[in-house]
């Protein structure tokens, strides 16, 4: 890569080639499939199939201020405000097919993993019935247990065989069990790598300048497969490693004050002025449970592996689990404080939030926050109220750090 | 007091009063009680075990212990529970068994542990491929797994004729059911919305082959009788549950009839057979398979809509009530879609946004009697109250 340029303007370049090409494929007469965020692209990019992903491409109109006019639509059609606004945002796209903010190819099948949350099933299941397209279904059941039972890994597994029956019917192609294992292979080296870089922002100061990895993770989200993401994220690391070898913090003009996780997904409309009232108090955010989330390696290149990787998100993992991994980011990121995004979009994410806000303080007695927001749907979402909280976050962790001084 | 009130006053009374319904049951069975949470529950596994399966679907309470756990727009009906469950309102119970259908289950069944750890917990979780082998499969492990666990509260071995006679039990019940529900029409005074709401909500605090009795009974007391005149509204009731007690006395003073009803807490539990071919666990798992026009359970063609329609047509229904159990993210989500059809088919729809405990039911009152006057006036081209 060329090293005169930034990593930053790559993954932005890589981004407008992503949705260029995939405009370009439709028109072209190619076969495009929408896909949920952790779906198992590997199935996909065997066959060599141009994927957009909606959930990125509301979060791209929500960061551009477009969402308003999709989310009027969908309620115009009957959808109620309290659905997850990605799905409102995308419904009403599909509806509208037209955003100034940025345009996807309409898809000619869609391909739906639950193992982010069961509210993109009934998304999903609209979709099809709307548009009158074939849905893939991959369907991975909420584990109750810390690992992933045998059940549900024979149970998945068997479901790649049916959605590769259902992709050569839709595509009329055979599929290539060896380029699968290529494919296997090229996305867990990308997710190792993604893994890496975002580790890296553990160094004091943090290389992460603020909201980096909601940035990068367009590019694990749609590029998984991809040897691009793959390069991308070795070109980042590289980076990030240079600025921690020369002890360069986030920001040239102020030091790094403290070091903080983000639970959840960021306020895309809000982008702008949340990050900017971390960025005034020195507040650095450094991580979140996404690195994890993506990290989907297999120790194996059989589809049980697979399996087994794409039910083992955080999301789809127990309490006990969740709040494990939370107090692990506590401790290798050290950090001084956590800003819980209670976002009024995720069901899934906020029904826990306050149990593993308890357990993790208990366990860490890390200082933290919960604010009200929403992913897309800008009215949730008040600056006053967010400006009160970080306040009250920064008081808990000087606090914490002047206790912490006088004891040594 | 004649006969048909007498067996009317006491489901009403055990509907009303479910603690103590339950505790009744369970002496006069000699039966431990588990609590089955919302939807579709292994019930028959759990009698074949020898122990009387409880429904557990909310209440009156009031939300405060709860909200330590849960933000404000979380079903009324998983707060409720959360709030009884951590009161000890149900300490008597066994275990409780939690299936994870949608987001908020998932996350009640991970706060329950901390929450309620005093009550035994069985998560479970449903495929949602429930169409294919390998979703029957994972279906039928979970089943063996629940059993096990079932078994060990009980302190026997459930047998294949255990499982066997509990399904034929529950068909009967099921069946039973299916008729009491067809001939509300024919007797809708006696069975008004409330009352019919309150017969089949006995059902989840009573031993099933005692209630079953029960309901056989008042069906041929009823039949004796003169048929009713039914000048009323006749109406389909959609969602998750049709509660609380205003908005059922709202539909009363309206003289709406429920001639019948797509209601999670109520048909959808009982339109369904098993097969007759296969193991016991094989049969429960294509009733999962066969059941149609519920929003947990995948459907890609979404045939919900279609099959209010026919529900309508079928019992010549004048509209479709909605009850809209707010914050509930698969009924919203199937309710564009079929609100969509159904307006398309020119039927009257009248859309009620729901809590399990609602500060006022002014509003909803207003909007079922709009609804009748506008239904008696025959205006059924531009009819949505919505
Ligand atoms: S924001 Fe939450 S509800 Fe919406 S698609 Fe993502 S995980 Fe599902
Ligand atoms: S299906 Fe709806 S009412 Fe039932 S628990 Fe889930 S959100 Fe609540």
């Amino acid at each position: 890569m060329d090293k005169n340029i930034s990593s930053k303007q790559v993954l932005n370049d890589m981004i407008s080639r992503h949705y260029a090409e995939a405009l370009e494929a439709k028109k072209s007469g190619e076969l495009v499939a929408w896909a949920t965020s952790i779906v198992p692209q590997e199935l996909l990019e065997t066959m060599d199939i141009k994927v957009v992903y909606p959930e990125n491409h509301a979060a791209v109109l929500g960061a551009r201020k477009d969402a308003p006019v999709f989310l009027q639509n969908a309620e115009n059609n009957g959808y109620s405000n309290d659905l997850c606004s990605y799905a409102r945002v995308n419904i009403g796209y599909a509806n509208l097919k037209e955003s100034a903010a940025g345009n996807i190819p309409m898809p000619d099948f869609i391909f739906c993993c639950n193992n982010i949350c069961n509210t993109v099933i009934k998304w999903y299941e609209n979709l099809a019935r709307e548009l009158r397209i074939p849905m893939i279904l991959i369907d991975t059941p909420f584990n109750h247990t810390f690992d992933v039972p045998e059940h549900s890994v024979k149970y998945i597994r068997e479901q790649f065989n049916h959605a590769i029956g259902q992709l050569e019917q839709i595509t009329g192609k055979k599929f290539d069990h060896d380029r699968l294992k290529e494919v296997m292979k090229i996305s867990t080296e990308t997710a190792r790598l993604w893994k890496k870089a975002t580790a890296l922002a553990a160094a004091q100061p943090s290389p992460f300048n603020g909201f980096d990895l909601f940035n990068y993770m367009a590019v694990i989200v749609c590029m998984r497969g991809k040897q691009e993401g793959l390069d991308l994220f070795k070109f980042w690391a590289e980076e990030l490693q240079e600025k921690i070898d020369c002890g360069e913090g986030p920001w040239k003009d102020q030091p790094e004050k403290y070091r903080v996780m983000w639970d959840g997904i960021a306020c895309w409309p809000h982008l702008a002025d949340t990050s900017k009232i971390l960025r005034k108090n020195g507040i650095n955010l450094i991580t979140s449970t996404y690195p994890d989330s993506w990290t989907i390696v297999y120790d194996s290149d059989d589809l049980d592996a697979m399996a087994r990787a794409y039910s083992s998100n955080y999301a789809n993992r127990n309490l006990a689990y969740g709040t494990g991994n939370i107090v692990q980011i506590v401790k290798d990121f050290s950090l001084d404080g956590i800003i819980y995004h209670s976002n009024r979009s995720c069901k899934l994410m906020d029904f826990r939030q306050y149990e593993v806000q308890r357990q993790v303080h208990e366990q860490t007695g890390v200082a933290s926050v919960i604010f009200d927001g929403d992913q897309t749907d800008p009215g949730a979402f008040s600056l006053a109220q967010y400006e009160t909280r970080i306040q009250a976050l920064m008081e808990m962790m000087e606090q914490r750090r002047n206790e912490r001084l006088s004891r040594r | 007091m004649n006969r048909i009130d007498k067996i009317i006053s006491a489901l009403e009374e055990a509907a009303n009063h479910p603690a103590k319904a339950v505790k009744a049951s369970m002496k006069e069975t000699g039966k431990k009680a588990v609590g089955c949470f919302p939807y579709y529950t292994p019930d028959e596994i759990i009698y074949a075990a020898g122990l009387l399966p409880v429904g557990l679907w909310g209440g009156q309470t009031d939300i405060k212990l709860a909200d330590k756990y849960l933000q404000s727009f979380c079903c009324s009906i998983m707060r409720i529970n959360v709030e009884q469950g951590i009161k000890g309102m149900y300490d008597f119970l066994s275990a409780v068994i939690i299936p994870a259908y949608c987001d908020t289950l998932k996350c009640i069944c991970d706060n329950w542990h901390v929450a309620v750890p005093q009550t035994y917990l069985i998560p479970m979780v449903y495929p949602q491929h429930r169409k294919i082998a390998s979703g029957m499969a994972y279906l039928i492990d979970e089943y063996k797994r629940v059993q096990k666990e079932l078994e060990t509260i009980a302190g026997k071995k459930i047998t294949e004729k255990d499982l066997e006679d509990s399904i034929a039990l529950y068909e009967d019940y099921r069946e039973t059911m299916r008729h009491f529900t067809a001939i509300v029409s024919k007797y809708s005074k006696t069975l008004n919305a409330k009352t019919r709401h309150l017969i089949i909500k006995a059902a989840y605090f009573m031993d099933k082959r005692l209630y079953t009795i029960k309901i056989k009974e008042l069906m041929e007391e009823l039949k004796r009788l003169p048929e009713e005149k039914l000048d009323g509204i006749k109406v389909v009731v959609t969602g998750i549950l049709a509660e609380t007690d205003a908005l059922l006395d709202a539909f009363v003073q309206n003289r709406m009839v429920f001639v019948a009803d797509d209601l999670a807490h109520e048909s959808r539990q009982f339109r369904t057979s098993v097969r007759s071919e296969g193991t016991a666990l094989e049969r429960l798992a294509y009733r999962i398979a066969d059941h149609e026009g519920c929003s947990l359970l995948y459907d890609e063609e979404k045939k919900h809509g279609q099959l209010l329609i026919d529900l309508v047509r079928e019992n010549h229904a004048d509209g479709i009530v909605i009850c809209m159990m707010k914050f509930c993210n698969p009924e919203e989500f199937d309710y564009p879609i079929y609100k969509k059809e159904i307006e398309a088919a020119g039927i009257p729809m009248l859309y009620l946004e729901i809590e399990q405990k609602m500060d006022s039911a002014e509003q909803v009152r207003t909007r079922i009697q709009s609804f009748a006057e506008m239904i008696k006036l025959g205006s059924s081209s531009k009819s949505t109250i919505g």
